[in-house]
């Protein structure tokens, strides 16, 4: 019988792979980059610096907000947010409040409540009585996506994460990694007693007066372990009739539970006003540039499993990589007959990390089966076609440029749908190139 | 030599060769010895600059717009390499690792950059007393104020140190101490001229613009220093309007009410008189919520103060906090009273509304007239320490500068005569967004028609 019910928000940070940061043109990928290498009077606050608005990171926003079916804005602002610490260079962080770019949306049934773009801060490193700043991270564009507090379980949460993870990577808005940092999580955490003996769903529907903020999470496993440990430990702490405070805690993977970092007694006053350096924007001219959302990985999903009968694990290992689900549809193109097959090759031996393209992998299939080769005929026609339709490449190798040969023999491959003898095809080729 | 007085005979005696630059900068390093260390004027004076610039401008090209001109800056204009304070402790020995836009712009028109100028510390205030270095004493009577905030930018050319100068103007800093100088100063439109490299003081309201001795050198400098650069985001409109039709001018009847000193009451009117003898049509008009402005302005500056003063935590340049001057504190605290939860509603966000129906009324008023004409000032400069003990008494010398900041239109001040104590007196003309040409052909033609000199104290 369960006594409670897990009450779970989450707030995730994206860094967007934009060339550069949110409010200048230092670079945005700061992954192993000497300390404060990466600076400039912006976002340095120095005296005098101004911030100017990346229009990439916004589209990429606006981009992730209509994938998620939020509404967009009309007319979209800046804040300034301000508090008091040395790896923030202006004392405030230029972040949104009442018009941020992305309001609502879902995903897996999960409602998000806004998505907003800001300036990440700088990073500091304690040596002892010392600590060091490095800027090279401050100024660097963030998207946060802020949930409603609507999970109740982890496994909830992790495929959630993962999810969002993947519609990243396939909007090529962010990689996404939790291990490089472009991806980083908070979640909020509370428990609610559950009503009467055998019911699992509360009468009660206001949240609980407390919540618990889980921070400094950087992978996936940890995620799944710190819920796991918070949550026990709120519940034991209700059993005995103790009062929970509202605070940030962190995991500790040697212990294998959380630890208090911070307490939060009041909610922080951060002054917020709009940035009067930065206009309001209005989301129009975004909106036109930005509605070409590719196909999504639960549309892909779908479509891979009905187009192409595979299993559910086949399907979720081709599709949580673009690379190789664009590499299989082009292979079955080439051979439909062969699906199941080349599904099987991929998985299970990786031969698509030997064979650069698809039409390649296709033709050792051919071979593998030992099925017919394209004809004598049929051979020459692709081999004269091609050759007709490169007239610069003859030109070259009767330069000397004898590497060209293998460019060739992969363009007549693809003529004969991968089903030509790879060494019929160079024979060919040779002769006529050799006239 | 004579130290010329205008862009035009300093360009003219540079062609002509009946003076070099070199021997220009010698004339005003002469200047700024003899009087600096009594009047106060320069917090920094780059010699071996000047005199670099200065050789390469006798050397080569004599023909961008600013060649051979002598400027200075106010000293809250980061220039690279050279000591910038903002008139502040905390920044005593600031040497900043790059120049303002405007910085950069006028010296790649030619210009030879002479020195820093004094000013109120952060820009606060408008008598130049609250600069941390001493108040700027005025080149027409020593015991008497300069204006502020830009006070070294106007003393400077009453007192024949530079030929033009910077200055910044986000209620009315910028026209008071050309006011103040016999000098002629250009407010800009918000979002004319880039603030980037500026130090901010209230990031909505602050104005770049220059000082010169006649509207056609404010003019020249301002061509040189408006306009896009990518790095100040408020900063994207290029376009400006010429005016081609004959003019009509407003007089705001709340602006000519009691408080105001006769001599500028009369001053003021003889300006109304030989524009009229232009056929320059004047007429009447109202702006009741400009009252409001005074407040309006006194929550909104203070809280973007607040905000735009965190960043000198000591941490990355400057002195500490505890270097603040008692101004800067008082509007520190203000600025982050008003903008914190519980009251931002009724302080912060209640003073947005009422700027946004100034902004409509004077909008609408602009439909109707071309310019508007006040006083730059209440009274004529005053005494040093006359009104420094009251801080309510200094907020009254804001209230004809607030409207223009608060709208963010342009405003040309210019001279018109003396006050029985020997005392510059002059006028502002206000126009609309992006309508600095209509302020440039008028005050042109009151030039014209009185027939104006420059003039210097010394």
């Amino acid at each position: 019988m369960k006594k409670y019910i897990n009450i779970i928000g989450l707030e995730i940070h994206i860094e967007p792979n934009t060339k550069s940061k949110m409010f200048c043109s230092c670079p945005q990928n700061h992954f192993g980059a000497k300390p404060n290498s990466q600076t400039c009077p912006i976002c340095l606050g120095l005296p005098g610096a101004l911030p100017f608005a990346n229009k990439e990171a916004i589209n990429k926003t606006i981009k992730l907000g209509l994938a998620l079916g939020c509404e967009i804005s009309k007319i979209c602002k800046f804040y300034r947010k301000h508090y008091f610490y040395p790896d923030l260079p202006k004392s405030y962080q230029i972040s949104q409040k009442d018009n941020p770019f992305c309001v609502g949306g879902s995903l897996m049934g999960k409602k998000i409540n806004h998505i907003h773009l800001e300036e990440d801060a700088g990073k500091l490193l304690h040596r002892g009585k010392e600590s060091l700043i490095d800027f090279n991270r401050s100024g660097c564009a963030l998207i946060e996506i802020v949930t409603e507090p609507v999970f109740n379980t982890v496994s909830e949460v992790l495929s959630f994460v993962k999810e969002l993870q993947l519609i990243a990577r396939y909007l090529d808005i962010s990689n996404a990694d939790m291990e490089k940092g472009t991806m980083r999580l908070e979640a909020n955490i509370s428990l609610r007693p559950t009503s009467g003996v055998g019911s699992d769903s509360p009468e009660v529907d206001d949240l609980p007066d407390y919540k618990v903020e889980l921070k400094n999470i950087n992978s996936f496993k940890f995620l799944e372990k710190a819920l796991v440990a918070e949550i026990d430990r709120q519940a034991k702490a209700l059993d005995n009739g103790q009062e929970l405070k509202q605070e940030t805690r962190g995991y500790d993977e040697k212990t294998k539970t959380t630890f208090s970092q911070r307490i939060k007694t009041d909610s922080d006053d951060y002054r917020y006003f709009p940035e009067p350096d930065i206009p309001p924007i209005n989301s129009t001219e975004y909106i036109v540039h930005s509605t070409k959302i590719p196909e999504l990985p639960e549309q892909k999903r779908k479509r891979f499993a009905e187009e192409y009968k595979l299993s559910k694990d086949y399907v979720e290992i081709l599709i949580s990589d673009l690379t190789r689900a664009d590499y299989f549809e082009q292979a079955v193109k080439l051979a439909p007959d062969l699906t199941k097959s080349i599904a099987d090759l991929m998985i299970n031996k990786n031969m698509d990390n030997e064979y650069p393209e698809p039409a390649g992998l296709v033709a050792k299939l051919y071979a593998l089966s030992h099925m017919q080769y394209a004809g004598n005929d049929e051979t020459e026609n692709a081999t004269k076609q091609v050759l007709s339709e490169n007239p610069d490449i003859i030109t070259s190798y009767k330069n000397g440029k004898g590497q060209v040969v293998g460019f060739l023999i992969g363009q007549v491959q693809k003529k004969l749908k991968g089903n030509g003898n790879p060494k019929e095809i160079s024979v060919k080729l040779l002769e006529i190139l050799r006239r | 030599m004579n130290i010329p007085l205008t862009i035009k005979e300093t360009q003219d005696g540079l062609k002509s060769k009946k003076f070099s630059a070199v021997e220009l900068v010698d004339a005003y390093l002469a200047q700024i010895k003899k009087y600096n260390s009594e009047y106060n004027i320069f917090l920094t004076v780059t010699e071996e600059l000047a005199y670099a610039k200065a050789k390469e401008i006798d050397r080569g090209d004599k023909t961008s717009h600013l060649a051979g001109v002598i400027v200075s800056y106010k000293d809250i204009f980061l220039t690279k390499g050279v000591r910038t304070t903002a008139g502040s402790k905390i920044l005593e020995s600031y040497i900043p690792p790059y120049s303002a836009t405007s910085v950069s712009r006028i010296e790649a028109a030619g210009a030879i950059p002479i020195g820093k100028l004094n000013c109120d510390a952060f820009a606060h205030g408008s008598s130049g007393e609250n600069s941390d270095f001493g108040v700027t004493k005025n080149p027409w009577n020593k015991e008497y104020v300069s204006g502020g905030s830009s006070s070294g930018s106007g003393a400077v050319l009453s007192a024949n140190m530079s030929l033009i100068s910077t200055g910044t103007d986000t209620c009315g800093s910028i026209r008071l101490p050309a006011n103040y100088n016999y000098a002629v100063s250009l407010k800009p439109t918000y979002g004319a001229v880039s603030r980037y490299g500026v130090i901010a003081m209230a990031s909505s309201l602050d104005t770049v613009g220059p000082l010169g001795r006649t509207v056609d050198d404010v003019e020249t400098v301002f061509n040189v220093i408006k306009g896009v650069d990518g790095l100040d985001g408020t900063v994207t409109n290029s376009k400006f309007v010429t005016h081609n039709a004959k003019f009509r001018i407003g007089i705001p009847k709340e602006f000519l009410v009691g408080g105001i000193d006769k001599e500028i009451e009369k001053n003021i009117q003889d300006v109304i008189n030989t524009l009229k003898s232009e056929n320059v049509e004047f007429v009447d008009v109202s702006l009741p919520t400009t009252k409001y402005g005074i407040s309006t302005y006194y929550i909104i500056q203070p809280a973007e103060v607040s905000s735009n003063l965190g960043r000198y935590d000591g941490i990355r340049y400057g002195n500490d906090r505890n270097s603040f001057g008692e101004e800067a504190k008082r509007r520190i605290m203000l600025g982050s009273y008003v903008l914190s939860a519980g009251y931002y509603d009724a302080f912060y966000e209640k003073a947005m509304k009422v700027r946004t129906k100034i902004i409509s009324e004077v909008d609408e008023v602009f439909d109707k007239v071309d310019a508007l004409i006040a006083p730059v000032a209440p009274t004529p400069a005053f005494k040093i320490g006359e009104k420094a003990d009251d801080p309510l008494t200094m907020y009254l010398t804001d209230i004809y500068a607030a409207t223009a900041n608060l709208c963010g239109i342009p405003s040309i001040a210019i001279p018109s005569g003396f006050s029985k104590n020997e005392l510059p007196l002059g006028f502002q003309l206000m126009a609309g967004r992006f309508n600095e040409d209509i302020l440039f052909k008028l005050g042109k033609m009151y030039e014209t028609k009185t027939n104006y000199k420059p003039k210097t104290a010394f």
